[in-house]
């Protein structure tokens, strides 16, 4: 059994990470609450938690339910856009202010998890897989959706 | 892409930690003339006060491993403890006015930590005294060793023993330290200890 460390060495470790996927997942403005929460639960699981292996998987996991939980109590539905603005992209990514995030949060759960852990905080697919809780064909399967989506959606 | 998070946001997030209850052991370090000092507490009180010389990860894994995996850097619960040592560093404070927790020490180096615990400013006493307070004269090498292992030095203040022979004896943080704390509080002039 790997020891547990010093919560604050997971809470500087990982928390850019969570919040990447969670801005990716609910948006800037409902990733505050949702990080809050995220890490409120760890902490107080914290201590009966068997497996320090996987630290990263085991935080991605309880922030993905708490993003699910944050759409679920703002009953909001996947919203089709209009209009989609042009933005430039450096580093072959956008920031993620821009329009393409704004896409990725408009789709399905899953498939927008998929690609906020892909791309938003850079994750290989199993751990996308042990972030969500499902085999990592499942997860290919969800990023692969959701990028045929986006590519429809942003044309 | 590299997502930053705002200090505020880990801010709120140890607030509401400590609110819930769920803040086991805070920390902060705090500067002091001999170098830093690593400050860690519980609900209960002050528990662990890491020498200059003293490796602070290795402090914070030992805690997470015996008092609580819930350990958290969070300076303003120990800004009574930092006010306090400042005060003592300045020669303004002559007695620690903070809860302590025992938890990290058991059985007789416990009862030695407390007997030193009632030694005053200024003063000192042997390692024999303090087995003797503890309850077992003869046990003058575990005495030894339960100051050789103080969680809480300076504020348990294990520099005031000495040998029977006026000898220094021993320091976790070093004998230059129990020599300073010594002048400090009058004790020995800079000559001594040598």
């Amino acid at each position: 059994m790997t020891p547990l460390p010093p919560f604050q060495t997971v809470l500087d470790e990982h928390s850019a990470a969570v919040m990447g996927i969670l801005r990716g997942a609910v948006g800037r403005d409902g990733a505050e609450d949702c990080f809050q929460e995220t890490f409120l639960a760890a902490l107080r699981a914290y201590p009966k938690l068997e497996d320090a292996s996987n630290l990263r998987g085991w935080l991605l996991t309880i922030a993905h339910r708490k993003a699910i939980d944050h759409h679920r109590a703002r009953g909001r539905q996947p919203i089709p856009v209009a209009e989609v603005p042009e933005v430039a992209v450096e580093n072959g990514m956008p920031d993620l202010d821009q329009g393409v995030w704004a896409a990725v949060g408009a789709l399905p759960p899953k498939q927008r998890a998929a690609v906020a852990l892909r791309y938003g905080s850079d994750l290989p697919h199993a751990e996308i897989a042990a972030a969500l809780g499902c085999s990592p064909e499942a997860a290919r399967r969800s990023l692969h959706e959701g990028l045929k989506r986006l590519r429809k959606e942003l044309g | 892409m590299k997502t930053t998070i705002d200090p505020g946001t880990a801010d709120r997030f140890k607030a509401r930690a400590a609110e819930e209850g769920l803040l086991d052991v805070a920390y902060t370090s705090a500067d002091s003339p001999f170098g830093p000092l690593l400050l860690a507490k519980t609900r209960r009180g002050l528990v662990r006060v890491g020498l200059p010389n003293q490796d602070s990860d290795e402090l914070l894994v030992d805690l997470a491993d015996r008092v609580s995996p819930r350990v958290l850097e969070a300076p303003k619960e120990l800004d009574e403890v930092r006010r306090e040592l400042d005060l003592y560093f300045e020669g303004k404070l002559d007695r620690f006015d903070l809860p302590l927790d025992w938890r990290l020490s058991g059985g007789f180096r416990q009862r030695v930590l407390r007997a030193i615990n009632r030694i005053p400013y200024g003063q000192t006493r042997s390692y024999t005294e303090m087995a003797r307070k503890a309850g077992n004269e003869r046990a003058v090498r575990a005495a030894g060793s339960a100051c050789g292992s103080n969680p809480i030095p300076l504020v348990v203040p294990c520099h005031r023993v000495l040998r029977t022979s006026g000898a220094l004896g021993g320091y976790g943080g070093g004998l230059p330290m129990k020599q300073g704390l010594l002048e400090l509080e009058g004790v020995l002039d800079e000559k001594h200890g040598a």
